[in-house]
């Protein structure tokens, strides 16, 4: 650091920042906030900022009148499933792009990219009624299936740029030293591409915990995921903030979490490495 | 150096990933484009008849489609510019020297991992309810009428809740960019008497036209097909006004079962992404030779 930060500076930086962060940040407070208050408190003008009547009298609601776990639980499966059946998939096919290229391991891999950019609602009507057909709407197989196909291009891709970056040098030591391929993968590339491997996982989770557009058309109650449980807040009866804050905030909690471990991952999975 | 054998190994690794990729392109795309040929309603099962392209005559005729084809472009042109004009201020602060920036970051970045179901409701009942939201308040303390945002301006009240959604992707992607900008070039350019303002015109903007077209580029892919924000709030109301492209095939498919003119409808934004695709695949294919 050879500019010189002055204090004076460094002070108004600071300020300037922090308030433009508190604003952005400031509905997810707000929710979180609202969360705990009575409905009537929630609904309240003026509102109450800090000095209400904390309760959590919310969260107990949510899982007595609308199974909440249910529906934690078909998130989890369903984004935990298509994340880990991707990864299979994925993984030999990246680990063969990155080790042995071709002259069309490009193309390929612009292809893949291609797949992702093709509109869902494109092709909601034909998934729709094969799934109708086949039995698989509001499965949770279903949708593991279609999540799992929909996030394989950006899995593929991260898997790829991370592989990329082992050296070469490394796996030919190792051949010279006579490691047999199954050798080679389990004590060199594996420990090796554990990091990548990670935020691969921890991304994809992200994304298929999110997924809004596929889980509101193909399920309704059974396998609904929280996105369509907290969608079906849209047309309450009575009083219901603090029980879709409450709602919410569990619903968020920990992607954001995983979220923030994973920011710098994002970037290079959402651009498919065009900006590092 | 690598065998005949390693090769094989290779080609049969790849084989599943392509294979389940292929079918995931072609299916669904050969079906959605045989259904756009035909008069084919789910309400009259067996009357399904070959009808050409009756479909897309209806589809891109119907005034619908015209006025969701202009609300698509609004809610995508208007989330674009106003999260790259807020992204750039906000990435170039953020690269300042801040005292807990990693705090600030991780609060700038949240709105991106909240899903668009959660933030859509928050939106609409905590802040834009017009009696008891907190924007509403606001309003009254400082003497103003308080907004009806989905009666009066529902289109800008979903334009609000996604470049809220999407501030965030970037605001990282650009600072990403901005941190592997090269300080001695600036410095160079402090030292030489450029002020603030021509060393951000001549070295910073010129370094970032490159995310820029990124972040336009991916975020209109995804923008394009805004659906949850608009299905847990206005339901594509009142009237059209907030109907885009994938609400109205939606609806056309999910609410009046017609089979085909929804297909001719995904056909046409499989078009319109595509152009987009375009580009997005050839400034990606260049990177992948540096």
């Amino acid at each position: 650091m050879a500019r010189i930060a002055t204090t004076q500076r460094v002070a108004v930086s600071t300020a300037a920042a922090w308030l433009c962060g508190f604003l952005i940040f400031f509905p997810i407070l707000w929710m979180v906030l609202a969360s705990f208050k009575t409905e009537l408190e929630a609904f309240a003008i003026p509102p109450s900022f800090l000095f209400f009547h904390w309760t959590l009298e919310n969260y107990a609601t949510v899982q007595e009148r609308s199974d909440y776990l249910h529906h934690a639980l078909n998130s989890i499966i369903i984004a935990g499933g298509s994340t880990l059946i991707a990864l299979l998939i994925a993984i030999p096919a990246a680990w063969s792009m990155a080790f042995s290229p071709t002259k069309r391991t490009k193309d390929i891999l612009l292809w893949m990219l291609s797949t992702k950019m093709m509109p869902p609602v494109g092709v909601l009507v034909p998934i729709y009624l094969i799934y109708k057909n086949v039995g698989l709407l509001d499965s949770r197989i279903g949708l593991i299936f279609i999540l799992c196909l929909g996030n394989l291009p950006i899995v593929i891709w991260m898997l790829f740029t991370y592989f990329k970056e082992i050296p070469r040098d490394i796996l030919e030591a190792a051949r010279m030293d006579g490691a047999t391929v199954g050798r080679e993968l389990v004590y060199v590339l594996t420990p090796m591409a554990i990091p990548g491997l990670a935020s691969t996982l921890l991304l994809n989770l992200i994304l298929a915990w999110n997924e809004a557009f596929w889980t509101l058309n193909l399920s309704t109650s059974e396998a609904a995921p929280l996105t369509v449980f907290i969608a079906s807040y849209s047309s309450p009866e009575g009083l219901f903030w603090a029980k879709l804050s409450a709602a919410s905030t569990l619903a968020i909690a920990p992607i954001l979490v995983l979220g923030w471990f994973s920011q710098k991952q994002l970037v290079r999975g959402l651009t498919f490495g065009a900006v590092k | 150096m690598a065998t005949r054998q390693t090769q094989y190994l290779a080609r049969s690794l790849l084989a599943p990933a392509v294979g389940l990729l292929f079918i995931w392109m072609i299916v669904p795309l050969a079906l959605t484009l045989y259904f756009s040929t035909l008069h084919y309603s789910l309400l009259d099962p067996g009357s399904e008849a070959f009808v050409g392209l009756e479909n897309f005559r209806y589809f891109l005729t119907d005034p619908a489609f015209l006025a969701s084809l202009q609300n698509t472009l609004v809610l995508v042109g208007s989330v674009l510019v106003l999260t790259i004009l807020l992204g750039i201020p906000l990435a170039l602060l953020l690269d300042q020297p801040v005292v807990g920036r990693n705090i600030v970051r991780l609060m700038v970045i949240a709105p991106f991992f909240v899903m668009p179901t959660v933030s859509a409701l928050v939106w609409k009942n905590l802040l834009m309810h017009p009696v008891s939201g907190l924007f509403a308040w606001l309003a009254k303390v400082f003497g103003l009428t308080p907004i009806d945002w989905f009666n009066d301006m529902p289109m800008f009240a979903i334009i609000l809740i996604v470049a809220w959604q999407w501030l965030p992707f970037a605001t990282l992607i650009l600072l990403t960019a901005l941190q592997s900008l090269d300080e001695e070039q600036k410095e160079a350019a402090e030292m030489d008497g450029a002020s603030g303002v021509s060393t951000f015109i001549y070295i910073t903007l010129p370094h970032l036209a490159r995310p820029i077209t990124v972040v336009v580029l991916i975020e209109t892919i995804f923008l394009l097909t805004v659906f949850a924000e608009i299905f847990v709030t206005t339901g594509g109301g009142p009237g059209l006004q907030t109907t885009n492209i994938a609400f109205l095939i939606y609806s056309q498919a999910l609410i009046q079962f017609d089979v085909g003119s929804a297909s001719a409808g995904g056909l046409v934004a499989v078009v319109i992404a595509n152009i987009v695709a375009f580009f997005l695949v050839r400034i990606v294919g260049r990177n992948l030779e540096a």
